[in-house]
């Protein structure tokens, strides 16, 4: 994985000095609030509703497992011993002080992590699918040009200052599953013409007030001009983007404004112009980047392990589990490894700093040290030999991360939702600890098959709601808590804004009401037929009968 | 006019804090005092506002709030939720800790 330069040692350092600076000053009275607020939220230092919240970037989700014992750290000194990972691949803390964020942020920099860009109108995190690298269905690996565009995109001086936050997501393989079509940049890997390795370029997606699927303004990018090309779309955006109206503000409204055609038509008149201006990067530095993502030695093994199959076959726990965390490793007798962060009862994302460290261990022992954290809130080992599969299980149900739910009704997305959020107006964690607790029976779940939830406590969507088969809004009603539910979306590649089936339930009623959607479905659904397909196939109207039809 | 008190976070920690009868700052809305005139507010609103030029608070504001005999409890969720902590089980359930 990718290691600091002195460059990237020394920005983030100085960061931590000129923080420690600023919190001193706002201690001390010299800064008031409104000019101390600018200054936290560049350093990822929120304010909600119990407590400061710090969020603490892991970009493209990838870390070692020194970097997660650190998390751990951090969480036991500074925290209440437990973090919160989300959707854009990150971990919030819920409860540190304001006086000891220095002294937080100078440990994180020593393990060569920061908070910088995780908030404000610049550019978060860039996100990646989970499995680069290793994927089956890998085209080419995702990490090498979110790394790029990290590195670029990191205090990118013309670009400091968005209309608003800007947030690009990078999948090398066809099966999207880092949710590319809702960023504001998405990028596909793709085999052109003639074998050539580029990019799809996608532009204004996003989810929040206002859900778009993101538009295709260019099929194929030669790989050598990626920094230009994104530099011209932000540079068009920059230009015209509308700082005067906060809910019009994402570059998903000036695209749809502004038509697809056109807004492809001024990038590719900007690009003209700097693509030859050096901003891309030279074949060397490309290289020099990839290297850190060189594949690791991998044993050479056959594809067929005998042990592994004996083991699924002789206990049945093991092989539900096998059948349902694991994913395809390019590498023969190799496993990707999915641990589900979505215990029975438990808050969706959040880990305690024991099982970090734990995690941290097993890591070490079973896939090279490293450690990656999905947009869909879960963990991943992506180096596991098939023969070791058995005993890292065991040693993983021992921390609860081994709840065979991957892509199933329990593996929710949530985010924080009002028990912490101050932007909320609902409550999302309770819900979906009700629903984890519902559908807890595993021969239930699997009966169900893969049936993505995503929640949300406010528009802000950063549940992802509107992509999801089964979506949960939060709303507020005269100050009581309601849910609006939403069906037939999808973040994956076939991605679809989900639709708003009918009035809001009440906190008691909500967790019926996907009962009820559930019972629908399987009572109509065709032979192996997925939730969302069943969904696209019969429309709205059989759910809003059994959901609404009493009344 | 509802009854009301008023809140903010404590700057060093954010910690959800109520206005008192004597323009202190208590972790309880029990100990928060009650207003019930505009003219009330106005006044804890002009006390908030020295506390926070002295950087003790940030972000004060008047929540309406429902008295019981001997306790109060805000109206609405949101601020049920503040006043009471996360409605949760911190990390992980108790019986996966
Ligand atoms: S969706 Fe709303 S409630 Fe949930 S974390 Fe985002 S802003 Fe907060």
């Amino acid at each position: 994985m990718y290691r600091y330069d002195e460059f990237d040692q020394t920005l983030v350092d100085e960061r931590v000095v000129q923080f420690r600076d600023q919190v001193q000053r706002r201690l001390s009275g010299e800064l008031t609030e409104p000019q101390f607020k600018p200054l936290r939220l560049m350093n990822g230092l929120y304010m909600q509703l119990h407590a400061y919240m710090l969020r603490v970037a892991i970009p493209y989700g990838m870390m070692s497992s020194e970097q997660l014992r650190m998390l751990a750290h951090i969480a036991r000194r500074y925290d209440r011993g437990y973090g919160h990972f989300t959707t854009r691949q990150n971990i919030q803390y819920n409860w540190p002080k304001l006086p000891e964020v220095p002294d937080l942020l100078a440990d994180l920099a020593k393990v060569q992590m920061n908070a910088i860009q995780t908030s404000g109108n610049s550019f978060r995190n860039t996100t990646a699918d989970q499995y680069g690298g290793v994927a089956a269905d890998e085209i080419e690996d995702p990490r090498i040009w979110s790394e790029i565009i990290r590195q670029w995109s990191t205090l990118h001086p013309e670009f400091s200052f968005l209309p608003r936050k800007f947030k690009i997501a990078v999948t090398g393989s066809p099966n999207d599953r880092a949710a590319v079509r809702f960023h504001d940049i998405g990028i596909v890997i793709v085999e052109g013409d003639g074998g050539e390795i580029g990019f799809e370029v996608l532009v204004g997606g996003g989810l929040g007030r206002s859900p778009f699927v993101a538009k295709t303004i260019r099929d194929f990018l030669p790989k050598q001009h990626l920094l230009s090309y994104l530099e011209a779309i932000l540079r068009v955006y920059n230009q015209l983007g509308r700082r005067d109206n906060l809910f019009k503000a994402r570059i998903k409204i000036l695209v749809h404004e502004t038509g697809t055609e056109e807004f492809a038509r001024l990038v590719e008149d900007e690009w003209a112009q700097i693509k030859d201006a050096g901003v891309d990067l030279s074949v060397e530095e490309v290289g020099r980047i990839k290297a850190y993502f060189a594949p690791p030695v991998y044993e050479a093994l056959d594809a067929d392990v005998a042990e592994f199959r004996a083991q699924r076959d002789a206990d049945p726990d093991f092989d539900l589990w096998a059948g349902t965390n694991l994913a395809p490793h390019r590498q023969p007798g190799y496993a990707i490894v999915n641990l589900s962060l979505k215990p029975e009862g438990g808050p969706p994302g959040d880990a305690t700093a024991d099982q970090m460290d734990r995690v941290a261990d097993l890591a070490d022992t079973f896939s090279l040290g490293e450690i990656r954290v999905t947009h869909e809130q879960n963990l991943v080992f992506a180096h596991v030999r098939q023969a070791d599969l058995h005993e890292l299980w065991t040693e993983l149900t021992a921390i609860a991360m081994t709840t065979p739910n991957m892509g199933l009704i329990t593996d929710t997305i949530c985010c924080p939702g009002l028990d912490y959020c101050n932007l909320a107006n609902a409550r999302s964690i309770p819900v979906a600890q009700r629903i984890s607790r519902r559908f807890a029976d595993l021969k239930l779940q699997h009966n169900i098959g893969e049936l993505r939830i995503k929640m949300s406590g406010c528009i802000n969507a950063c549940g992802h709601h509107h992509a999801g088969h089964i979506g949960i809004l939060g709303v507020d009603r005269k100050g009581e808590e309601y849910y609006q539910i939403t069906l037939g979306g999808s973040g994956a590649e076939d991605a679809s804004i989900g639709k708003v089936i009918g009035p809001a339930f009440s906190e008691d009623a909500v967790v019926d009401a996907v009962a009820t959607v559930v019972n629908v479905y399987v009572a109509k659904r065709k032979d192996g037929e997925r939730f969302l397909d069943t969904c696209r196939r019969i429309g709205p109207e059989p759910f809003k009968e059994k959901l609404y039809g009493a009344h | 006019m509802n009854l009301r008190t008023l809140t903010a976070n404590r700057l060093g920690d954010g910690a959800v804090v109520y206005l008192t009868g004597d323009g202190d700052w208590s972790r309880s809305i029990n100990d928060g005092r009650l207003i019930t005139s505009t003219e009330e507010g106005d006044d804890a609103l002009r006390v908030a506002r020295r506390c926070l030029e002295a950087h003790a608070v940030v972000e004060p504001y008047l929540i309406d709030i429902i008295a019981d005999t001997g306790s109060r409890r805000p109206a609405g969720t949101r601020e049920l939720i503040r006043s009471r902590g996360p409605s949760i089980a911190a990390g992980v359930p108790a019986e996966q800790r």
